[in-house]
């Protein structure tokens, strides 16, 4: 039957050629290959379980009073968005299990593209002829991060209504036009009743198209380009080494999707997220407290904690204090991601094409570089919580704050001159464990 | 390999009664946990089984796939930069024309620019006024008038313009301080009648509600940023983030004994804007 119906469409197509060279295509067999992957099927999963909520979520900001299952809510005013939320949570059979694998699933999503991105980095993959590949996978995260955003903002609910004041402000910051880019944004001052019907369309259709048109290319460059590997016994710079897709790699391949769907559905079952029925509807003057962001937004949230009373006023305009922490750090920092493959090439004047990977000790200052950038990001993400820390030694917020500040711009040079050590240590070693065989120290040390 | 071909069949096994488990949990009313735990165990089986099937009984290799060079520079792209030159410059001998195409383009690309402006109302002054006026009655969440005899002294109450429940910018904190407290800053001497004063509720760091009140210490904190505000010193900002005082609300007390705006907040509310200052 499949050989009758490939037969058919073959005499259509003409894909044999094309189809033989697909399934014979070889992928390394190196677990860290796994990381993109894993991005890849939390997309899938994200876009299964979003097309269901999305069949029950109602964007509107028409004003109901609720009456359903949820009783410590009976009577309150609030949102349609908000309400519907919370049927689809407790009025819907296996709504909330959906709601919770999609709010695991994006978390896991943006973890992974970070993770895969370290990888990227740290082994060099970004070099000629990636570095188009790179530039994807940044945006990439940047509309990753975005459409989680968007996402936990929909509900209306209490916590969510703070963040997107908190985005309305941020907006307005922006120097000169500030004002108008917050007003066309939201559709008018805040809150306006047009932002949730945007959110929901930016949500489930702009951004979703965009990352899939984009990861569809992010694949077709890497079938193009074909895998990096490690150097080894038998990989060179002009062979890949590995398996081939069918059967082998794609049976891995399916199972790493299912594993990860498996991972998400207990998760999504068992570790409750988002309770925004414990949060209550948004209303304009109220808040929780503690109030933060999902993780992947953790960074900006610290930047503004730690960001002194700081602004700039002059000839009657101001740039005021969030613009720095809030719009600066996230535009430099995607800046600098953006111009990484362009920056190193052009510092170390190696502009050649590389398809063997660097183990990180082979490029002692791009990991440290690295990992101090890393420890800097780590500060600023665990400065969010500085009430909460301070909290349990029962110190002022304060101090946590000022170490938090000492910390950030103190830890990430000590980082990154320890790595350094640790790098050209284990460099040295390697090249003691193979002297006698011709080596060449710094370039790269073969695997095995 | 006998026994990996056990394992698989007791992983696909698993995968067989989860599944036929969350179809009974879901037909039975449904219950999160053991749907999410069921799901897990049922993709979890196939995804195990094939696994150990890839490992035991699959093809390794390794193999070797040889990379073809990129750069296409050989034999095509000089064929391909010359063919487009030569289009160009078909294009290029009507130069008129072309210019004239450019500044079409051009302008049509301006047009199309214009919908945006459709997205939202100008910001205009909106952000420099709130719903309150002089003689504006204070009223709770729930819509009823305050009394200042019912806000008893160190208390705290959100109050809004009558009217205007929803709006973003006009909630208010009142402060009851016991009198003769309240160090008012210039010109506003008579804003705080019988100790009561009224601060806009919107932190002028990012916006949030400043929602905790200290009544010993009589500071506002915000739970975001952990700005700290000095009630007694026209709310000032003594820690964290924030740069500028609460704007002050002007308040007076009418004669059934209501709390009464007399006028809107001393400066804009909320979070700093570029032109704030141009008031």
């Amino acid at each position: 039957m499949i050989r009758r119906l490939y037969k058919w469409f073959d005499d259509r197509l003409g894909a044999s050629e094309f189809t033989e060279h697909a399934l014979k295509k070889v992928f390394p067999d190196h677990w860290s290959f796994m990381l993109g992957e894993i991005a890849l099927y939390c997309f899938v999963v994200l876009v299964a379980t979003g097309i269901f909520l999305g069949l029950f979520f109602d964007p509107t900001s028409t004003k109901v009073t609720y009456h359903g299952p949820y009783l410590p809510l009976n009577g309150v005013p609030m949102s349609r968005a908000y309400e519907s939320v919370v049927n689809l949570s407790f009025g819907v059979r296996a709504g909330l299990v959906m709601r919770q694998i999609h709010h695991w699933a994006a978390l896991v999503f943006i973890a992974s593209i970070v993770v895969h991105l370290c990888r990227i980095y740290f082994t060099g993959a970004f070099r000629r002829p990636r570095e188009i590949n790179w530039v994807i996978g940044v945006t990439l995260l940047l509309l990753g991060i975005f459409n989680g955003f968007t996402g936990y903002s929909m509900p209306d609910d209490l916590l969510s209504g703070t963040g997107l004041r908190i985005a309305y402000s941020v907006a307005l910051s922006i120097p000169v036009v500030g004002t108008w880019i917050a007003f066309l944004v939201f559709g008018g001052e805040f809150p306006s009743n047009a932002i949730i019907g945007r959110l929901f369309f930016t949500h489930v259709f702009l951004v979703p198209a965009a990352l899939g048109a984009l990861i569809g290319v992010h694949l077709a460059i890497i079938w193009r380009q074909k895998h990096t590997q490690f150097p080894g016994r038998l990989e060179r710079e002009d062979n890949v080494v590995g398996t081939h897709l069918w059967p082998t790699y794609a049976a891995k391949s399916v199972a790493l999707f299912l594993g990860v769907f498996a991972t998400l559905s207990a998760i999504g079952g068992l570790v409750q997220i988002n309770p925004v029925w414990l949060y209550g509807p948004f209303r304009p003057e109220q808040v929780t407290s503690p109030a933060q962001p999902d993780w992947f937004l953790g960074w900006i949230e610290g930047a503004l904690r730690l960001f002194p009373s700081f602004e700039v006023r002059a000839l009657g305009f101001e740039i005021p204090s969030v613009f720095y922490p809030a719009v600066l750090v996230p535009g430099l920092t995607f800046m600098l991601l953006y111009a990484w493959p362009f920056l190193e090439a052009w510092v170390t004047g190696d502009h050649g094409p590389h398809h063997l990977l660097d183990r990180p000790r082979d490029r002692p200052v791009r990991t440290a570089l690295g990992a101090a950038t890393l420890t800097f990001y780590a500060m600023l993400f665990f400065s969010a919580s500085n009430d909460l820390i301070a909290k349990g030694p029962a110190v002022p917020v304060d101090t946590v704050t000022m170490i938090f500040l000492t910390l950030v711009f103190a830890l990430p040079p000590v980082v990154a001159f320890g790595t350094y050590k640790l790098m050209r240590s284990l460099r040295d070693q390697t090249v003691k464990a193979l002297s006698g065989t011709t080596s060449t120290p710094g370039k790269f040390a073969p695997r095995s | 390999m006998a026994r990996r071909g056990g394992w698989i069949g007791f992983a696909l096994l698993c995968t067989l009664v989860a599944s036929v488990g969350v179809t009974i949990v879901y037909a039975e009313g449904g219950q999160p946990q053991l749907e999410g735990l069921l799901l897990a165990v049922a993709l979890g089986g196939i995804a195990l089984a094939l696994v150990g099937w890839a490992k035991a009984f699959m093809p390794h290799g390794p193999h070797v796939e040889e990379r073809e060079r990129v750069p296409s520079e050989i034999v095509h792209r000089p064929d391909v930069i010359q063919y487009v030159d030569e289009g160009a410059e078909e294009i290029g001998r009507r130069r008129f024309l072309a210019r004239l195409l450019g500044l079409a383009v051009l302008a049509l690309g301006g047009a199309a620019v214009f919908p945006i402006r459709s997205l939202g109302s100008a910001p205009g002054r909106s952000l420099f006024k709130t719903a309150w006026k002089p003689g504006v009655r204070a009223v709770r969440e729930d819509g009823t008038f305050v009394r200042a005899s019912e806000v008893a002294v160190d208390s705290i109450l959100t109050v809004f313009p009558e009217g205007h429940t929803e709006d973003g910018d006009s909630p208010a904190v009142l402060i009851h301080l016991p009198e003769g407290l309240y160090r008012a800053p210039p010109h506003r001497a008579d804003w705080s009648p019988q100790g009561f004063v009224a601060f806009s509720k919107l932190c002028t760091h990012a916006g949030c509600p400043v929602g905790l009140y200290q009544a010993p210490s009589k500071q506002l904190f915000c739970p975001c940023h952990q700005s700290v505000f000095d009630v007694i010193d026209g709310a000032r900002p003594t820690s964290g983030p924030a740069t500028r005082p609460l704007p002050q609300l002007p308040i007076a007390i009418d004669g059934s004994g209501f709390i009464v705006a007399a006028g809107d907040f001393s400066d804009p509310v909320g979070p700093g804007f570029w032109n704030r200052d141009r008031t």
